[in-house]
């Protein structure tokens, strides 16, 4: 594989020329203080990088995972309109294809292995391919790991390249950059080139990913593997007893699904505004009762633990019983941003114990 | 750890597994702790010996009387939807109350969410609860991965830096300019009662508010709900939102749009505000639960103002008092609703 050395001044180059014909986001500071109001918020997110900006890379992953790229808040699927004097009045059109092409810098291997994962559902979707086809990702490789990680219990690595174009590794003093896929070099030649990596500079590379994989495994709170979850009995694990317990603190909130990067439930609605139909799918969350109310009235998922069960349930047993991987890439965001702090690592603990 | 939060701790299991034990409760109410720092985590005790597992410290700051409808229906023995309620008293449940929370359960009686009398209710005076995100802040954003907490302070230690925090600067913002720190109602006071408190500017944040442009304020408020992605964890946290079906969820009519229109965004914020009008006590839970840090608590905090200067009223502080929305005097304000013929709003109605 083509390795490429680059210092920080070649990665702005990088950056700025691709600004040129493309939109590039990256992970920034988004601090908002009001004027008098004594209330401050900051944390890192997606934004559009420019002015010189660099990514944040030394905060932990930033606040949202990377599908609002893929699968946006919403997508419009069909247009119409409801006005008298069109022709085409309540004739859904799909809408024109996007084609502004954009690149991810800065993001990590789990978030980038979730666009796999989720590849696999929506291998057919034309919406989710045409924003496939159009977001390149440059990926950095973990230096370090927040204590809420568990990336390599989930099958992934946190020096892992999948879903990558170009991944890149920080050295103390530089950067090589791996050139993973043919839109990884077309990034290479926009952004005007880089030398080849000394042979020197590629063992440097080799040590520095296994001394990080080293940190991971060394301080992994779960076992290495949670593949035995696979041949456990679906029934066992659905009437375990610790649901209940689980349900006793869950206030079903949609904030771990909704910054989950492979929760990808959604739901479709006609909105009507001003005579514009806009056909719309946006996100939705197992955790919420309406997520399957029947038109019946009938509610198969009517109380809160089976709520609570059907996410941890779909991601590591109904998904992997039909696509192979976990449905989650380890990157810690609901552990970090439940309000009752449910422990997702807990739970595939107690799965685990189960006979 | 802090020596109030040890006895305090240690009260709340002894007293938890009492009741537990003479079957006086069939479920408790409480806190465990959680799996990261500055974290706990709602926990309901059904057995003695999970009363060991209760905690008290500064993070606990999700407002428990949000639990209490499900959890004493989930209490109650088994029924079908038609069959009569079951002979003699249904089972109680034990639950902690600092002076919010207590006032809180005090409107879901009024509201007859919950019954006083299967309520056993621990009294704990708040000292006020710290607000993670500010902790955070203190120390650049960088990864906090201990903290020991003594009385009137935090030592917080990540990778390559140990810092002493003072408390008091990292209380939440509600708990700052709380005045009312003890519970209202109670069966067993749990610690010593915290000394009242005298706060200059109770409403200084909502005053900052009042003193701009309306462009100002509400160029403020969509700046402030601009990041929220409709996860709800707001209004899930609250004790007051126990709808059977919230007003986002209808869809005949569909009041508000489903994905993240600021207009939808701000629709919901304004109409969840409005329904707590009266009722909220300022418990700070839906901003502890906001994943994004949104100051959604500004709000609610903007009507309690109004309500206490309207109609002289905080929420839940008199099981006796009416909740003012609720009852109808005839001398009750509404210059801020009824426009004289041919003129306009009053002053104080256009405040």
């Amino acid at each position: 594989m083509k390795a490429l050395r680059l210092d920080q001044a070649d990665l702005e180059r990088w950056f700025a020329n691709w600004a040129k014909t493309r939109e590039v986001y990256a992970p920034l500071e988004q601090s908002s203080t009001s004027q008098s109001i004594s209330a401050t918020r900051s944390y890192v997110d997606w934004a559009i990088l420019r002015d010189g900006r660099f990514p944040v890379l030394d905060r932990g992953l930033p606040k949202s995972p990377i599908k609002k790229f893929f699968l946006p808040q919403p997508e419009v699927l069909f247009r119409s309109s409801t006005k008298k004097d069109d022709p085409d009045a309540f004739v859904l059109k799909e809408p024109e294809e996007q084609k502004d092409r954009r690149v991810l810098v800065g993001v990590r291997p789990c978030d980038a292995r979730s666009v796999e994962l989720n590849n696999l559902p929506f291998e057919k979707d034309p919406y989710f391919q045409s924003n496939r086809a159009r977001t390149a990702i440059v990926g950095f490789t973990c230096r370090d790991r927040c204590q809420t990680c568990f990336c390599e219990a989930v099958g992934g690595s946190p020096v892992g390249t999948e879903g990558m174009d170009i991944a890149v590794t920080q050295l103390d003093d530089l950067y090589i950059a791996e050139v993973i896929t043919d839109r990884g070099e077309e990034l290479v030649q926009e952004g005007g080139g880089a030398p080849e990596a000394s042979e020197e500079e590629i063992s440097r590379l080799k040590e520095s990913k296994e001394q990080v994989k080293s940190l991971f495994s060394s301080m992994s709170d779960l076992d290495h593997s949670l593949e035995a979850m696979k041949a456990k009995d679906l029934f066992a694990l659905y009437n375990a007893p610790f649901w209940s317990q689980l349900a006793d603190s869950c206030i079903n909130c949609g904030t771990c699904t909704f910054l989950c990067p492979t929760c990808y439930c959604f739901d479709i609605q006609d909105e009507v505004v001003k005579g514009t139909i806009r056909r719309i799918r946006y996100y939705d969350s197992c955790m919420f009762p309406l997520f399957t109310l029947q038109a019946s009235g009938n509610n198969p998922r009517g109380q809160k633990v089976q709520r609570v069960r059907n996410r941890f349930m779909h991601k590591f047993k109904y998904f992997p019983d039909r696509f192979g991987p976990f449905s989650c890439v380890g990157c810690g965001r609901c552990i970090r941003e439940c309000p009752v702090n449910i422990d997702i690592r807990e739970v595939l603990r107690d799965l685990l114990a189960v006979e | 750890m802090s020596t109030t939060n040890t006895v305090i701790t240690e009260d709340i299991r002894a007293k938890a597994k009492e009741l537990l034990s003479s079957g006086e409760v069939k479920a408790f109410l409480g806190f465990t702790d959680g799996t990261l720092p500055m974290t706990t985590r709602p926990f309901v005790a059904r057995r003695p010996e999970d009363a060991e597992r209760l905690v008290w410290n500064s993070f606990c700051v999700m407002n428990l009387a949000n639990y209490l409808p499900e959890l004493l229906k989930g209490v109650e023995p088994p029924r079908g939807p038609k069959d009569p309620p079951p002979e003699g008293p249904l089972p109680k449940v034990g639950v902690l109350a600092t002076g919010c929370w207590s006032r809180n359960i005090v409107v879901q009686i009024q509201e007859n969410q919950v019954q006083r009398d299967r309520l056993v209710i621990l009294g704990i005076g708040s000292r006020g609860m710290v607000d993670r995100k500010k902790v955070m802040a203190q120390v650049g954003g960088k990864e906090i991965l201990a903290v020991e907490e003594g009385e009137d302070s935090l030592v917080v230690e990540g990778r390559g830096f140990k810092k002493e925090i003072v408390r008091g600067d990292v209380l939440r913002d509600n708990c700052q300019v709380c005045v009312h720190p003890n519970p209202v109602i109670y069966d067993y006071q749990i610690g010593q009662p915290v000394p009242a408190r005298e706060i200059e500017g109770r409403f200084r944040q909502v005053d900052e508010i009042e003193a701009m442009s309306s462009e100002e304020r509400w160029s403020w408020f969509q700046n402030e709900i601009s990041s929220c992605i409709r996860c709800y964890a707001c209004r899930n946290a609250c004790p007051l939102c126990y709808c059977p079906t919230c007003f986002v969820d209808d869809s005949r009519p569909q009041w508000v749009g489903k994905s993240v229109d600021p207009v939808d965004t701000s629709i919901f914020h304004i109409l969840r505000a409005y329904h707590c009008a009266g009722r909220c006590t300022d418990c700070g839970s839906c901003e502890s639960a906001c994943p994004m840090g949104i100051h959604m608590r500004l709000f609610t905090k903007k009507l309690e103002k109004d309500v206490l200067e309207l109609y002289g009223t905080e929420a839940g502080m008199d099981p006796d008092v009416p909740l003012p929305l609720t009852t109808y005097k005839s001398d009750d304000p509404q210059d801020f609703l009824v426009t004289e013929a041919g003129g306009q709003a009053s002053e104080q109605g256009r405040k």
